[in-house]
């Protein structure tokens, strides 16, 4: 009887640690720390400027084979297009009747090509891609649009220095933009 | 029973109040037993809308917005906008994860965020690319294929604000890069300005769970934006300095000019409205009294008004709207209007408590020229033959 009592009161003692050290909202109580390696394992998430890109690196070369084996089948062995949108041409074409909006022609920045591949593509089967694989894939289709050379190794400092076609092609939403009189 | 008997029978019945005469022959079929989940009925077969496609995963289905009564879109026939498919989530292992730029990072279950104080609001969700046939020259021929991609729902959530301050804004944080679990990891970025606002993590719909196709167990609802950026089975939200600009908010959903520039963030749906009855598809079986109707909605507050043309835009007048009229919420107008049996021409035009009025088709295509291919919201016009067949007006 009497030495159970400082039993449960130690166990209650460990808990309210446990706890006290796992409950982060501080007005609720609810939740708890994610560790580093939990929000990793979410996946990348990469900004303009490159942060968030993992290491790793690939060449258009590397990327060549990759994209014939994985990507050619929608979107075209040369990216022209299939099922999927077209990744190639389409420069100078925005301000014209017919706009072909591709990774070349339209995409502002190489860094969100590498996040949205890494994220969504192949279309089947996303995230089945390495990180160097991924790499490769964006080397590829920028050579395609003769963005980078060949043999150019793409990688968390390389890529976020790459400048696209369009990268200054948007502007800010300056509705309403309907004049009545 | 002999027939001298039933005479006598069917008389007695009669003296009673005809209370026999009133037993059928034939002995009436029960109905169906009990249920635990109601079915609509059997007569009934309103859907969504979708085109074949070789990839059925990414694509969209629209609401029939003439087969729906008042403002609330029922959960099945809401609009549907997927990329990688309709993800099938058990709750008790969803997981929503704050990190980023803030004092705690935090990880909480569906339990932890349905313990937390919730709102209930109704609030229509309408896709960026809704309507975008009508940039074309060929417009939609009815109100589900042109107009369809916008829904309207009771939903239930916690507020995003309240879950911020318990995490803890750094100072640099402004921006909020919302992702989903789907297959795609569908990302966007938002403004922490609008998180902070009415943002809501929404776990209900309509008095239940949310429907797998609108995001279940959780999605991030910013009331009147373009639904793509109010990210389905939300499961991570990353506070940064900056926006990402993800392929959906860069490639996608953003408004190429005729200059070659293209906008992007163009996140608030603007004032809108479309004549349901009559409208394109359906036919007025003969002159005589009808009563008109549709629905209005606006990004940017409340429906101030709505007003209807039966000449093709030459004359207008005002349509009643239904109350209450709840801010970035589906209102309905309707007007009785009597038929004369002659062609007509009508359409519904909504003003917004901006005071800003819904524009035509060609405004919009002055201001925006015909490859923006989002955010289409004007006046759409149905032309009633003088057998009461109801189509597009050719433009």
């Amino acid at each position: 009887m009497f030495s159970r009592a400082p039993r449960i009161a130690g166990l209650a003692v460990a808990c309210f640690f446990a706890t006290g050290l796992l409950a982060q909202s501080p007005r609720y109580g609810v939740g708890r720390t994610p560790t580093d390696q939990e929000i990793r394992a979410l996946g990348a998430t990469v900004a303009p400027d490159g942060t968030g890109l993992p290491e790793g690196s690939g060449t258009a070369v590397e990327g060549r084979a990759l994209f014939a084996l994985r990507c050619a089948k929608c979107h075209g062995e040369k990216g022209a297009g299939d099922v999927g949108p077209p990744l190639v041409g389409g420069r100078g074409s925005l301000a014209t009747p017919k706009p072909l909006k591709t990774v070349g022609s339209f995409w502002p920045y190489a860094t969100a090509l590498w996040n949205y591949v890494n994220r969504a593509m192949p279309f089947n089967e996303p995230g089945s891609l390495t990180d160097s694989q991924v790499y490769a894939a964006v080397a590829y289709i920028l050579h395609l649009n003769e963005i980078v050379r060949e043999n150019e190794v793409l990688n968390a400092r390389t890529l976020p220095k790459i400048r696209m076609p369009n990268r200054d092609g948007f502007v800010a939403d300056p509705r309403p933009d309907i004049k009545r009189n | 029973m002999k027939k001298a008997n039933r005479r006598q029978a069917l008389k007695f019945g009669a003296a009673l109040g005809g209370g026999f005469l009133a037993r059928a022959e034939e002995a009436r079929t029960l109905g169906k037993p009990l249920s635990g989940y109601g079915e609509r009925s059997q007569f009934v077969k309103s859907a969504r809308a979708t085109r074949q496609t070789r990839t059925p995963e990414a694509g969209s289905s629209s609401t029939p917005l003439a087969e729906t009564y008042g403002i609330i879109t029922p959960s099945a026939l809401h609009y549907e906008r997927h990329h990688g498919g309709v993800p099938a989530i058990d709750p008790a292992l969803h997981r929503l994860t704050i990190h980023g730029l803030v004092e705690r990072p935090l990880v909480l279950t569906m339990d932890d965020i349905r313990r937390l104080p919730s709102v209930s609001r109704i609030h229509f969700l309408e896709c960026g690319g809704n309507s975008g046939s009508e940039w074309g020259a060929k417009t939609g021929p009815d109100v589900q294929r042109s107009y369809g991609l916008a829904s309207c729902s009771e939903w239930t959530g916690v507020p995003l604000r309240l879950v911020l301050d318990e995490v803890g804004l750094k100072g640099n944080a402004s921006w909020l890069i919302a992702e989903g679990a789907d297959a795609c990891r569908m990302q966007r970025s938002m403004p922490i300005v609008r998180a902070l606002d009415d943002a809501l993590l929404a776990y209900g719909q309509n008095g239940e769970p949310l429907r797998p196709e609108q995001g279940f167990p959780l999605r991030l609802l910013t009331p009147g934006w373009e639904g793509n950026a109010q990210v389905k089975w939300l499961w991570r939200l990353h506070v940064t300095d900056q926006p990402y600009m993800t392929r959906d908010e860069t490639s996608k959903y953003s408004d190429l000019m005729p200059d070659g520039k293209a906008r992007i963030f163009t996140l608030p749906q603007e004032a809108k409205s479309v004549v349901t009855f009559p409208s394109g598809g359906q036919t007025l079986p003969g002159p005589g009294l009808y009563e008109l109707t549709g629905l209005a909605w606006t990004g940017r507050g409340r429906i101030e008004r709505v007003e209807v043309t039966f000449d093709g835009g030459r004359s207008w007048q005002d349509a009643q709207l239904d109350e209450p009229r709840f801010r970035l919420a589906f209102t309905r107008f309707r007007l009785p209007w009597r038929w004369d049996g002659k062609p007509a021409t009508i359409a519904s035009r909504a003003t917004d408590e901006t005071g800003y009025v819904q524009p035509t088709r060609e405004e919009l295509i002055a201001a925006r020229g015909t490859n923006s291919g989002y955010h289409f919201n004007g006046i759409k016009l149905w032309k009633i033959s003088a057998e009461g067949m109801v189509t597009n007006a050719d433009v």
